[in-house]
């Protein structure tokens, strides 16, 4: 094990994960889960990741289809999936993603089509841009692994 | 389709068994399921889940019992008021908490209460917020 290539990875994996907390992409529900994983559970903050995502992706679509017609828009079945979204948002620690629900809901509750086809974008936008986020930080992770050294725990308070 | 995760009983030194707490968790969502089995498993516990509502009735219709029952509030097939009040009529006497999202109004929380809840705790669940409960009900 190359000791400084480990101490820098660490550093390295340090400063990204408080850059994203300090930016804004994660909130505390994010040190929540990473203190739930362990050494049985390896893998458990990526699968929760992923299973947020993919929500993510089913979500948006349906979202859109719902606004898709100005005329005929089912604001409860997109305040539904807002809804939906803000609580596994909530769930992960996706700080970007739950504060842009909350505007999202509120452009349901108005009925405002426009407000809400705005919100679709800036969500689609928030969960691509965490996604692209979350996997750099993985991949720091695996680095550190590779080369022998543990994954440090980050006090974000 | 309700799944179980592993778990069972343990022999202490003095060859008692030590009962692990049963939870079954009761949501639609599948990552608050993952999370929540979690959460349970760091403490100690086993748990199963259900997809919704009418899968844990059907659960306990076919026998089954738990401890504690962590309950989703919005889900298809049967939410969490009617699962509530179905299972309490059916004289389950696990402790049910609701799990409800702050943008519930204070009216729903209520009706959710008066289905028959023993606490309402809201999500995201921590180990933090379940804890003070587990232990009530254990004993502890």
């Amino acid at each position: 094990m190359n000791t400084t290539v480990v101490a820098q990875l660490q550093r390295q994996f340090q400063d990204y994960i408080v850059s994203l907390y300090q930016q804004g992409f994660l909130d505390n529900q994010f040190s929540e889960l990473r203190k739930l994983q362990d050494e049985g559970t390896p893998d458990f903050v990526s699968e929760v990741v992923s299973l947020f995502f993919d929500d993510c992706s089913k979500l948006i679509d349906t979202m859109s289809r719902s606004l898709e017609r100005p005329d005929n828009v089912d604001f409860k079945q997109v305040d539904s999936g807002v809804h939906q979204l803000k609580g596994s948002s909530s769930s992960v620690g996706a700080r970007r993603v739950k504060n842009v629900c909350i505007s999202f809901k509120e452009c349901c509750h108005v009925q405002n089509r426009e407000g809400c086809l705005r919100c679709l974008q800036q969500v689609d936008y928030e969960y691509k841009m965490l996604k692209t986020k979350l996997q750099d930080l993985f991949n720091l992770e695996q680095q550190i692994l590779q080369a022998g050294g543990t994954i440090p725990q980050v006090d974000i308070n | 389709m309700a799944t179980k995760s592993t778990g069972g009983t343990e022999k202490t030194k003095s060859t008692e068994v030590k009962k692990k707490l049963n939870v079954l968790i009761v949501d639609d969502d599948p990552l608050n399921r993952r999370l929540h089995e979690m959460i349970i498993k760091t403490i100690g516990g086993i748990s199963q889940t259900a997809k919704n509502g009418e899968e844990a009735v059907i659960l306990h219709r076919g026998g089954a019992s738990f401890d504690l029952i962590l309950m989703d509030k919005e889900m298809p097939e049967r939410d969490g008021v009617s699962t509530t009040k179905k299972l309490r009529e059916m004289k389950v006497t696990s402790m049910i908490v609701g799990v409800t999202s702050l943008a519930d109004q204070e009216e729903e929380r209520k009706a959710f209460m008066e289905a028959g809840l023993n606490h309402c705790l809201e999500k995201p669940l921590t180990k933090a917020k379940i804890l003070p409960l587990i232990n009530h009900l254990v004993g502890a």
